[in-house]
């Protein structure tokens, strides 16, 4: 029945395709998380009034940010080959997808982590540095546990931004199922399977969408 | 216990830099419920936050338990703010921590091991009430709850001073009550130093020892609470009394004597009483005249009742002399109107 809808499927090259979308949204997730919660906690303790106070580096880091994400992302992918060539030591495949992946993603997060983080109620921090709080203790144990439903729904937006750059970056040969897509589908005319990569990919953002919103909520204790 | 020295604090701004808070001296006694009590804007929370530094003074000096906290160097004045509890307003509670977890925080902070911290949470939890609430959410709490998980908190490192900043100002009447209660239990059972700001008389009688008030940054006036009660010196501190009592000029301006053909009217002025509280019921059972309460105003400080009572007595003149006459004998102070004749 779904052979005869979709006769240019094959099953087992789909399930390739849909394991290299994981891959790539899942390691670039996680490299995304860490580097833009380090860079949203620059952002946020180096400007005005914040714990390290300090306008150059509040400067730097903001215009950082606000350069990567001002490239579009298929010319940050361009951008990095070199990059990419010395650090993987190749271009092609989901694994060479993944500096371009984070370093795109990576600035917009880093913006939601920075307001998740100015929501933090000023009077908490003030408390606990009424305690003797040392500073990593304030970032640890107050900054980031308060601010953590904000900061895990920025990871559900920016999870499903990804799922779009790796559809992006199939384009040019990174794997999974944009690629499948373009090449398979888009390129040799056989829409059915344009059709099922779309709807699998719609699928997969769903899927994001209900977890993070589930953790999300799950954490909300206010 | 606490001695403030000149202290000032500036915040620069475009226009004109705020002074909101101008050379205060002050001395607090160990063991001591002192409060601090001015409008809105007076500086009374800046002066509270310089105590622990989170603000910076511009000039003068802080000595607390004898160390100077104002000289002291960042690591010094973490461990020091160990030893002074703070009290907040809006409480400042972490939402993502239970009950048990805010009031552990503190302990945490001073590296304290995680069993002796589950017994010291314990014993805090059963301090102020809160027993069976252990692993509740601060969103699940009242207001009156809130606050007793954060004087929990601020009380964990078993410190020499509490600080607190508007403490019951978003509390209701009667949770106002209970918490000051619970300060005051606390003072008394632990000998702890406590300073208190609020905007609102009631509190400062109900609580404290000794008050200064404050008005743009500088200490009005300031003494035992019942002197300030007696003997208000200044318009400020005038009104914050008649918070409390009523205005005097307007009860005096009553024509009182106009209902009575006979007897006299007096005034009794109860001041810090303890022992001559039923000093009415005394004198119309020892003297032949009727005691009539016309109107008055008493309340009780923690050092005694204190206000005044109109009273109108009818009897024989003879009779009423000697009841008048033994009412001065009493710490009441007696004042005669008029003849009602
Ligand atoms: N961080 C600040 N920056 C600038 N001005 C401030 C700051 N905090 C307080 N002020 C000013 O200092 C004065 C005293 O404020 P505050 O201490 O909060 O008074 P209170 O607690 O008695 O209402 C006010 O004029 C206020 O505007
Ligand atoms: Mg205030």
């Amino acid at each position: 029945m779904l052979s005869e809808l979709f006769p240019n499927v094959k099953m087992e090259d789909i399930w390739t395709a849909i394991g290299e979308t994981f891959y790539m949204t899942l390691i670039s997730l996680a490299g995304t998380i860490v580097l833009g919660i380090l860079l949203g906690l620059l952002l946020f303790l180096t400007a005005k009034g914040g714990l390290w106070q300090n306008k150059i580096l509040n400067f730097l880091a903001a215009g950082l940010v606000n350069i990567f994400r001002a490239i579009p992302f298929i010319i940050l992918i361009l951008l990095l080959f070199p990059f990419t060539d010395f650090l993987i030591g190749t271009i092609r495949g989901p694994k060479a997808a993944l500096p371009a992946l984070i370093i795109g993603s990576a600035p917009f997060y880093a913006r939601l982590v920075e307001i998740g983080l100015k929501e933090v109620d000023k009077g908490v921090v003030e408390a606990a540095k009424a305690m003797g709080a040392k500073t990593h203790t304030i970032i640890f144990k107050v900054l980031i546990p308060e601010s953590m439903p904000a900061l895990v729904s920025g990871i559900t937006v920016t999870a499903i931004a990804l799922i779009g750059y790796t559809a992006v970056a199939g384009v040019i040969g990174a794997g999974g199922l944009g690629d499948f897509a373009y090449f398979y589908g888009f390129q040799r005319h056989d829409f059915d399977v344009v059709f099922v990569c779309t709807v699998l990919i719609v699928i997969i953002v769903f899927i994001f969408q209900f977890i993070g919103d589930y953790i999300a909520n799950k954490l909300d204790k206010r | 216990m606490i001695t403030i020295k000149g202290l000032k604090k500036v915040y620069p701004a475009k226009h004109q830099d705020v002074l909101a808070v101008d050379n205060l001296n002050l001395e607090v006694s160990k063991g001591e419920i002192f409060g601090v009590i001015g409008y809105s804007g007076a500086g009374k929370s800046t002066f509270i936050r310089l105590l622990n530094r989170l603000e910076d003074p511009t000039e003068g000096q802080i000595y607390i338990d004898g160390k100077e906290i104002s000289a002291m160097g960042k690591q010094q004045l973490r461990k020091s703010r160990q030893e002074i509890g703070m009290i907040f307003q809006h409480f400042n509670l972490l939402w993502s921590r239970t009950v048990r977890d805010n009031i552990a925080f503190p302990l945490e902070i001073a590296g304290i091991s995680k069993g002796k911290r589950r017994a010291r949470v314990d014993e805090l939890i059963e301090l102020v009430g809160l027993k069976g609430r252990e692993d509740a959410y601060p969103s699940q709490l009242s207001g009156g709850q809130k606050q007793r998980v954060g004087i929990a908190r601020a009380l964990a490192n078993n410190p020499k001073v509490l600080l607190c900043d508007e403490a019951t100002s978003a509390l209701d009447p009667d949770t106002t009550d209970a918490i000051l209660r619970l300060l005051v239990d606390i003072n008394e059972k632990l000998g702890l130093t406590i300073i208190l700001i609020t905007h609102e008389m009631h509190v400062i009688r109900k609580i404290c020892h000794r008050v200064a008030v404050m008005e743009s940054g500088r200490v009005a006036e300031q003494g035992d609470v019942l002197d300030v009660f007696l003997h208000p010196q200044q318009q400020v501190t005038k009104r914050f009394v008649e918070q409390v009592m009523g205005d005097k000029d307007q009860e005096e301006s009553l024509h009182l004597l106009e209902n009575y053909q006979n007897g006299k009217v007096a005034r009794l002025h109860f001041v810090g009483e303890t022992t001559n509280q039923a000093l009415i019921s005394q004198v119309s059972k020892q003297f032949d005249v009727a005691v009539n309460i016309l109107q008055g105003k008493i309340t009780q400080t923690q050092k005694g009742a204190y206000g005044t009572l109109f009273v109108h007595m009818e009897g024989s003149d003879e009779e009423i002399a000697r009841a008048i006459a033994f009412i001065k004998t009493t710490s009441v102070e007696v004042e005669v109107d008029a003849d009602a004749e």
